[in-house]
């Protein structure tokens, strides 16, 4: 760990509002300013790792918000992550992480195939049975949790659906290489399939190649750097293989990871040329807004937009979504407030820390309640999760959609 | 610390809100001043003003000494915990109790953060001008207990000028209640002023009542490039010999610009010796003259480009980006040891050049930002902690920059408190006499010197 960073931290506390832990708790523990001090006194000597601090570093969302007010250029989150993840790698991966990481994860067809017990569950009625008779309250709390996150899944994941080649609309004006998120093939393949028909109907001869793994990013949460540059190794490969003008994405977390290729393998010139080319599809849209203009049909709801921190504060992407939306004709645009406030769903921390992840989920529900929106436009599977199950409680009119999806319905409307 | 004591405490403020881990108590050893750190024995979180004086009343019996904390964004270590004890952060008292349209008054608890406040009147048409750089995280209760300016300090004033009414606990617990809603007031000592700005050294406030004004119509931001430093200083003093006095003021030297521009990317020019940015407000007809009035002075000191900003947005960029100077220029170096000298403003040019020079003298590199209007500056000696002979420069140039600010009849601090940071230099400001009254009034309010020890004198 550079220690440099660390006390680069000059304590202003500009971080301090835009924290969804501080903000709830008004601890300095809980605050980006207070993790890096943790972080330092460790380095210094002056404090241990112990359980107690691992456990208040743990609090952090990694939303990254902390980075994008730091005028000192500190990146809290991502120091934390570091730090976290260092001990982690010195400890090995523990038997489940293996399982799961190293022989399950970078493997599509078997992450597919883990998945189908979970479809029949849904399918067979079993899951309606097991939610009225309350079985999962005799079961740990996080296995609750994770079942109540799971929407109905589609009937096939994308990846095995989609054609390796969908053909350009019209004229070609170029050919993109579509990175497919596990999550969005697995359980939204219906906003992936509406992003690659953006893109075949923009002119885009869109190459979808089976054989692309998972981006790593559960790997490097779990600080398994070796399993997150096998997994960029691979994929850089496989999409280098193409001729591709882009490569694009959307999911917000694997954009954020893919765009970190070219630093995961230094001095890799395809890695880096892999990253340069990766846009987020918002990115790629927002470069035909006349076309666009030409193409969308009215579309009457009022709607709202909530930044995926792996958007906004990872990927500094902010105008494009908005820019898009408004694009639609009669769509009433509005802004919500805390709009890049983190939802609470944060990789698997709605799971691990499901008291704090409710209070931060609480703060973003209010908040689009007072929209008073219709439609709820984000473009992260993780947020769509927590978002969809959250609402669907508290807002059962609101739907809740990937951008591509309402793009899409304005284009067949 | 006790156990005994401990235990009370937490009878009191409950458990989720005192703590006494060691991983705690190091993220409360620090505020915003750089190299000053003094560790706790245990931080609490009051939630009412009642648990606050129970807590002042346990402290004040067991002789353990109180330091009060809002976000800590304290630039003087005013919120360290320089002689251990307990530290006592307001932040769970955060409600806005009022917002009287009649009176044109807000109540609020000491924990409200002020952009909160601003937000909350600016939308019933009022407006409570003070805005502090840290406006976003600062909490009013800290920002009465240091006097806190900003950037609108040269036409609106500072906090002074706006505090009417306070509640303080004192050490022993008791309440004192002082002004009120009423205008004008002379009923004995004006306790009230001197509450402000007394640095969490008298007592604690628990309720505050500040005055509101109308909000200004509408307001022009302008942003005026120099190539020669001493241009700008001396437009900063005629636009003030005009008669004119714009809401803001503020002054940006050449590496304040570079890391400003660096960070947040409006446009600030990377071949200019420095720039203002300047903001009338009010009635549009006045705005209008204002602004016509301050082009005719910028392009007499020869200013190479003169912006006026075209909508809300850019004028909230420019202000934004003048807010992140400070911690903008902790980009270049780690250690930013920033101050607020603060002089008569016919001597900001002299004040300026002054400052270069000393920078060169010393072979240290000082960026100088600042509410140049009031002439309040905020020369940042940017140095790395790490080199004793380059800390050891810094602090003989500002102890040369302070000999001439008071030389020039101005003083140490203009907004941050003396705190730990400038104690050793108030002496040669106030003299025997005004150390002697101070420690006198200190002993009424604290005979047993309990609260916020170390500080100011």
């Amino acid at each position: 760990m550079d220690y440099v960073k660390l006390i680069n931290c000059m304590r202003c506390g500009m971080c301090l509002p835009h924290c969804p832990t501080y903000k709830e708790t008004f601890l300095e523990t809980a605050s980006p300013r207070g993790r890096v001090a943790l972080v330092c006194k460790v380095q210094e000597g002056e404090l241990d790792k112990s359980e107690l601090l691992l456990e208040y570093l743990s609090m952090c969302l990694d939303c990254q918000a902390c980075a994008s007010a730091c005028p000192c250029g500190v990146n809290a989150g991502e120091l934390v992550a570091e730090f976290t993840c260092e001990r982690r790698a010195g400890a090995g991966l523990g038997f489940m992480e293996d399982l799961i990481l190293r022989k399950l994860v970078p493997h599509p067809d078997r992450l597919e195939t883990s998945m189908v017990p979970m479809r029949l569950y849904q399918r067979t009625g079993l899951q309606k049975l097991v939610r009225k008779l309350g079985i999962l309250k005799m079961f740990p709390k996080p296995l609750e949790r994770m079942e109540g996150l799971l929407p109905a899944l589609p009937a096939r994941p994308l990846r095995r659906e989609i054609a390796e080649i969908t053909p350009a609309t019209g004229t070609e004006r170029g050919t993109v290489g579509f990175f497919l998120g596990c999550v969005m093939s697995l359980i939204f393949s219906d906003a992936s399939r509406a992003t690659i028909k953006l893109l075949s109907s923009l002119g885009y001869k869109v190459i979808t190649p089976k054989n692309q793994v998972c981006c790593g990013a559960p790997n490097m949460l779990a600080g398994d750097l070796a399993g997150l540059k096998e997994a960029a190794r691979t994929n850089v490969e496989i999409f280098g293989g193409h001729r591709i003008d882009f490569i694009i994405t959307d999911c917000g977390g694997c954009g954020a990871e893919l765009k970190k290729y070219g630093h995961h393998l230094d001095g890799d010139l395809m890695a880096e040329a892999f990253s340069g080319k990766t846009r987020d599809i918002s990115q790629l849209l927002a470069l035909h807004v006349d076309e666009l203009r030409v193409m969308l049909k009215p579309l009457p709801p009022k709607v709202t937009y909530h930044d995926p921190c792996h958007i906004a504060h990872c990927q500094g992407i902010r105008r494009e979504p908005r820019e898009l939306l408004k694009l639609v004709p009669g769509l009433e645009y509005r802004e919500l407030a805390e709009a890049d406030a983190c939802c609470g769903s944060a990789g698997t921390y709605n799971i691990e820390k499901p008291e704090m992840s409710d209070r931060v989920l609480l703060r973003k529900v209010d908040n689009i309640r007072k929209t008073g929106a219709d439609y709820l436009v984000t473009s992260n599977p993780g947020c769509l999760l927590q978002l969809k199950k959250a609402l669907a409680v508290e807002l059962p009119s609101l739907r809740v959609v990937h951008l591509t999806e309402l793009l899409l319905m304005s284009l067949n409307a | 610390m006790d156990q005994k004591f401990i235990k009370e405490l937490t009878a009191i403020v409950g458990n989720a809100y005192t703590l006494t881990d060691r991983e705690s108590l190091a993220c409360y050893k620090y505020d915003s001043t750089p190299g000053l750190e003094s560790l706790p024995g245990a931080v609490v979180l009051p939630g009412s003003a009642d648990e606050m004086a129970r807590v002042m009343v346990l402290c004040s019996g067991a002789g353990v000494s109180v330091t009060p904390r809002g976000s800590g964004t304290n630039l003087s270590g005013g919120s360290i915990a320089v002689a251990g004890g307990i530290v006592l952060q307001t932040s769970r008292l955060n409600r806005i109790l009022e917002a009287d349209e009649e009176n044109l008054t807000a109540t609020v608890e000491p924990g409200v953060v002020t952009s909160a406040l601003h937000r909350e009147v600016e939308a019933k048409g009022l407006f409570y001008p003070p805005d502090p750089g840290s406006m976003n995280i600062s909490t009013i209760g800290g920002n009465v207990a240091e006097n806190s300016g900003g950037l609108r300090g040269l036409k609106y004033g500072v906090t002074a000028d706006y505090v009417m009414g306070l509640k303080t606990i004192l050490p022993s617990g008791e309440l004192l209640k002082t002004g009120g809603k009423v205008v004008k007031d002379v009923a004995g000592y004006n306790l009230n002023q001197l509450l402000v700005s007394s640095e969490g050294t008298l007592g604690i406030f628990s309720e505050i009542t500040v005055k509101l004004i109308p909000k200004p119509q509408t307001k022009k931001t302008m942003l005026v490039h120099f190539p020669v430093l001493e241009q700008a200083a001396l437009t900063v003093s005629h636009i003030i010999a005009a008669r004119i006095i714009p809401a803001t003021l503020e002054f940006l030297d050449r590496v304040t610009i570079k890391c400003v521009e660096d960070y947040a990317h409006v446009g600030l020019p990377l071949d200019v010796d420095a720039v203002l940015l300047i903001e009338v407000d009010g009635h549009p007809a006045q705005v209008d003259d204002e602004a016509a009035g301050i082009r005719v002075i910028c392009e007499r000191h020869n200013c190479s480009f003169f912006q006026t900003a075209a909508t809300a947005e850019e004028a909230m960029n420019l202000a934004t980006a003048r807010r992140v100077a400070l911690s903008a220029l902790a980009r270049l170096r780690p250690t930013t040891i920033l101050e607020d000298a603060t002089v008569p403003r016919s001597c900001i040019a002299p004040m300026v050049k002054l400052i270069q020079e000393t920078a060169r003298k010393y072979k240290v590199t000082i960026g100088t930002f600042g509410h140049a209007g009031d002439g309040n500056l905020h020369p940042t000696c940017l140095t790395d902690e790490r080199d004793k002979d380059e800390i050891s420069r810094a602090h003989q140039a500002f102890s040369e920059i302070f000999a001439a600010t008071i030389a020039m009849g101005g003083t140490i601090t203009g907004e941050h408190g003396v705190g730990m940071a400038k104690k050793k230099y108030l002496p040669r400001l106030v003299g025997d006499s005004g150390i002697r009254v101070m420690r006198g009034i200190k002993s009424v309010f604290d005979p047993d010197g309990i609260l916020n020890p170390g500080k100011i004198f």
